[in-house]
């Protein structure tokens, strides 16, 4: 009588756990489309403004949004910081960060790759205020002494900062590509005498190649959506870079900068609210293209 | 096992969704403008002020002195520039806006239809907005004039050569701009004294969140002109004597430049408050004017308002 009491309760409990995990779950997808929702609601009155047109939004590298004279609103120089900065902290980092993962996963014994994984993974900790901090401070006049340019924070800077920022990222979603890998594969190709190095590069590389992929991009989302950060290290400075040597702005920092002196409902306002639907949109892409990449690896292993 | 996995996953998803939850709820304490929080209990009587980052020493040593006189109020600081605390007066979140320059009329306005009263002003205190180099640059002096044409736009200067200066550490002798971002009342009043109504800034400025990091930067790069307040001048920089035309001598920021404005970019620091006073409000600035209030101004490195009492 008590067991089946106690049975009873054991099974209404495992009742409510079931329920609120799966609250949990859905409340996920509720935040996210709650987010969105409201990012597009305080941007689509700008779509009908006659200040903004739609044009120079995409064709101006004029950015001046509190001039007296004639605010302009042209963020091609804004988007053209972020591409750079991007662009280019994904040439170190991406190299940088499959390496790692190659030699954590392939290389090195357990005990280095404990380590290893903490240690990087530990960059993946630091807040990026100061991760901004050290651009501005320490890689500042680095850069200005080594080559020469007449300021050291921009796209460069910004750049091995986002680099620094992304690696663990790559480097652990990438690892995890490479264990993904069935060990029959390896045993093959030691048995046809290949060396490590052709283990990696002829059959683990091409076997790991979507989720590979999806680090990198993992890696990209993570960049593009950084904002203090870059704001500290690239020079906030709207133009158009020709060099790496040039400070530039990003869009995610010109956000940052200047949201708390709108007034709410005014157009500058809208504005950077376009501007966010716009990253929102860039970030969406970039993590749908990985899942779907990723989707890729599993669906092929089944097979 | 197929179950097992599922309830981890979720367990996960679960955890996920938990820290978004909690990242979308948590108050804006960081963001700019947002009131600061509560220093001093429920039951302390509050003043709240946000605004110019020129200011923000200055209210800051304002406050901490005033509480040693009235421990039951506390003044509550907040920096993020001048355009920030004007539009937090606009919304009806603060006391006092700290501003380093007018309110336009626009603004006026908006206040106006928002809370039905018209913001009063109250000059605090005096600035002599300096113009900064690297310590070791050979120039001591400029005219606004040649201030617009570096950084107004279409502006023809922008190399030191221009100038007539060989920079040692600017071997590109490219003339690096440095400027606050577009919140600051010292980047809007610049503009107005500098390059005059009609003429926009030349885009490509690095752009500073505070004052402080302007005068940071420009001693940290050979390269570097900057603007900022009075009070921030360190020895890595030196502040350059201001002319209004090329040719006639230049006038160095000081106190007695500021007060009898011969300096041309000397500038008053204000406070608005929404048109009705809280008594409290009221005491403050009455202290802040005041022969005691106006001392701390000199000790924080700016210029009292002249008067009998200074």
């Amino acid at each position: 009588m008590r067991q089946r009491a106690s049975h009873r309760l054991s099974r209404a409990s495992e009742n409510l756990i079931e329920w609120t995990i799966r609250l949990c779950g859905w409340s996920a997808i509720f935040f996210v489309f709650s987010i969105l929702f409201f990012v597009f609601r305080e941007a689509a009155p700008a779509l009908g403004d006659a200040g903004l047109s739609l044009v120079e939004f995409f064709t101006s590298s004029n950015w001046r949004p509190d001039s007296t004279i004639q605010p302009q609103f042209g963020i091609v120089a804004l988007l053209a910081g972020t591409v750079a900065v991007t662009a280019l902290a994904m040439l170190i980092a991406v190299p940088a960060g499959l390496g790692a993962a190659i030699f954590v996963s392939e290389y090195c014994g357990s005990k280095t790759r404990e380590t290893l994984k903490i240690v990087i993974e530990f960059l993946a900790a630091i807040p990026s205020v100061v991760w901004g901090f050290i651009g501005a401070v320490v890689l500042n006049p680095i850069i200005t002494q080594a080559t020469g340019a007449p300021i050291g924070i921009n796209v460069l800077n910004g750049a091995i900062i986002l680099a620094l920022m992304s690696v663990p990222i790559i480097m652990s979603v990438g690892e995890d590509a490479f264990r993904a890998v069935p060990d029959t594969y390896r045993e093959a190709a030691v048995s046809l005498g290949a060396s490590r190095w052709q283990i990696v590069y002829k059959v683990l590389l091409p076997a790991a190649k979507n989720g590979l992929l999806a680090a990198v991009l993992l890696g990209v989302g993570r960049a593009v959506g950084e904002t203090m950060a870059v704001l500290m290290a690239t020079g906030h400075s709207v133009a158009i870079p020709h060099s790496v040597l040039d400070p530039v702005r990003t869009l995610t920092a010109t956000i940052a900068a200047e949201l708390g002196e709108t007034v709410e409902g005014g157009l500058h306002y809208r504005v950077l609210f376009v501007i966010g639907s716009l990253l929102m949109l860039i970030s969406l892409a970039v993590n749908l293209t990985a899942d779907l990449v990723v989707k890729g690896i599993r669906g092929r292993q089944n097979v | 096992m197929q179950t097992t996995r599922t309830r981890r996953l979720s367990l996960v998803a679960c955890l996920v969704s938990l820290t978004f939850a909690c990242g979308g709820g948590a108050p804006q304490n960081g963001a700019p403008g947002a009131a600061p929080a509560s220093a001093g209990g429920g039951s302390a009587t509050v003043v709240r002020i946000t605004g110019s980052d020129t200011m923000v020493n200055l209210v800051q040593a304002w406050a901490e002195n005033y509480r040693k006189t009235k421990p039951d109020v506390s003044v509550q600081v907040a920096g993020g520039g001048s355009g920030v605390g004007i539009a937090g007066l606009i919304d009806g979140i603060l006391d006092l806006a700290a501003s380093s320059r007018e309110m336009e009329a626009k603004e006026i306005e908006r206040a106006v239809q928002k809370n039905g009263h018209k913001p009063t002003e109250y000059s605090v205190a005096l600035d002599a907005l300096s113009v900064y180099v690297h310590k070791d640059t050979p120039i001591d002096a400029i005219s606004l004039d040649e201030l617009a044409e570096i950084y107004g736009d279409k502006g023809s200067l922008d190399k030191w050569s221009q100038l007539g200066a060989k920079v040692t550490g600017c071997s590109s002798d490219t003339i690096v701009r440095v400027g606050r971002q577009n919140s600051s009342g010292t980047y809007v009043y610049f503009r107005e004294a500098v390059l005059g109504a009609k003429r926009e800034y030349k885009l490509g400025s690095i752009d500073q969140s505070g004052s402080k990091d302007v005068v940071a930067l420009v001693g940290r790069t050979p390269c570097a002109i900057g603007y900022s307040g009075m009070a921030y001048l360190t020895p890595e920089v030196k502040a350059l004597k201001v002319s209004k035309k090329k040719g006639e001598p230049g006038v160095a920021p000081s106190n007695e430049t500021a007060m009898n404005k011969t300096y041309p970019l000397a500038r008053a620091l204000y406070f608005y408050s929404p048109g009705e006073l809280k008594p409290q409000v009221k005491a403050f600035i009455d202290w802040v004017l005041s022969a005691e209030g106006q001392k701390i101004v000199k000790d924080v490195g700016f210029v009292p308002i002249g008067g009998p009492s200074s």
